[in-house]
């Protein structure tokens, strides 16, 4: 649960001597209001898409870089998992797309006043890219001034 | 997820990460990590189980207010 030990062997063994990239050092963003009054964006690194939307790219060397925004009205049931590892269940999300994007769940905390509202977009990514420098070099970039724009306080990621 | 984190954070937006495996959010330091039990394939928790997905998102949003926190902030969450 949680540990190296759930995977097959050639996982254990890539996880363990794959060179992680280090964040150095760590950046800092305060929370500047409460979290009631705060515009919320979901990252699920799921490989999620939308029915409309194109699938991620399984071939691509070192993982696709590419970013997928999926509205705030969607229509949970319709997302589609395609997270390309094959060294986890993916039964769970597939059964309940909440499990790795919980817009129902958030929107739940909105009305609850939890949370002040949902950005009118949010973003799905591939996970497990072991290439990521396209990622946050190239495609991640431009995409914050406009979230920003968008009102976005807070982040909430989730893995697959 | 935890770079991608890192880029939000310099441009000005607070990040939560939830983590599956806490061996590889050491290794990467995301700015704030909730670390879960899970399995991966389940990072909040059980499908069609909002109430357990709900204490997961609860903890993740409390490390956001918790000004006590200093970065790198790797916490255990705790059911």
């Amino acid at each position: 649960m949680g540990e190296l030990s759930e995977f097959p062997l050639k996982y254990r063994l890539f996880l363990k001597t794959y060179r992680w990239r280090r964040i150095e050092p760590v950046p800092w963003t305060p929370l500047k209001k409460p979290l009631r009054d705060c515009r919320l964006l979901l990252v699920s690194s799921a490989g999620i898409v939308a029915s409309h939307q194109e699938s991620f790219d399984s071939a691509i060397r070192g993982g696709d870089p590419s970013i997928r925004e999926i509205p705030v009205d969607v229509d949970v049931s319709t997302l589609i998992e395609t997270h390309r590892s094959k060294a986890f269940d993916h039964t769970g999300i597939r059964q309940d797309p909440n499990l790795a994007f919980p817009i129902d769940r958030l929107r739940e905390l909105t009305d609850a006043g939890r949370i002040g509202s949902l950005n009118h977009r949010h973003l799905s990514l591939m996970g497990s890219i072991t290439a990521p420098g396209r990622l946050i070099k190239k495609n991640i970039p431009p995409v914050i001034p406009r979230l920003i724009a968008d009102g976005v306080d807070i982040a909430l990621f989730i893995p697959a | 997820m935890g770079l991608v984190a890192a880029e939000f954070e310099r441009q000005g937006i607070s990040t939560v990460s939830i983590q599956l495996l806490r061996l590889v959010t050491e290794e990467v330091r995301p700015p704030r990590a909730l670390c879960v039990p899970f399995r991966h394939g389940y990072p909040l928790d059980s499908p069609n189980d909002p109430q357990k997905q709900h204490a997961v998102l609860a903890a993740a949003l409390d490390l956001l207010e918790n000004q006590a926190l200093k970065p790198p902030a790797i916490i255990d969450f705790r059911r």
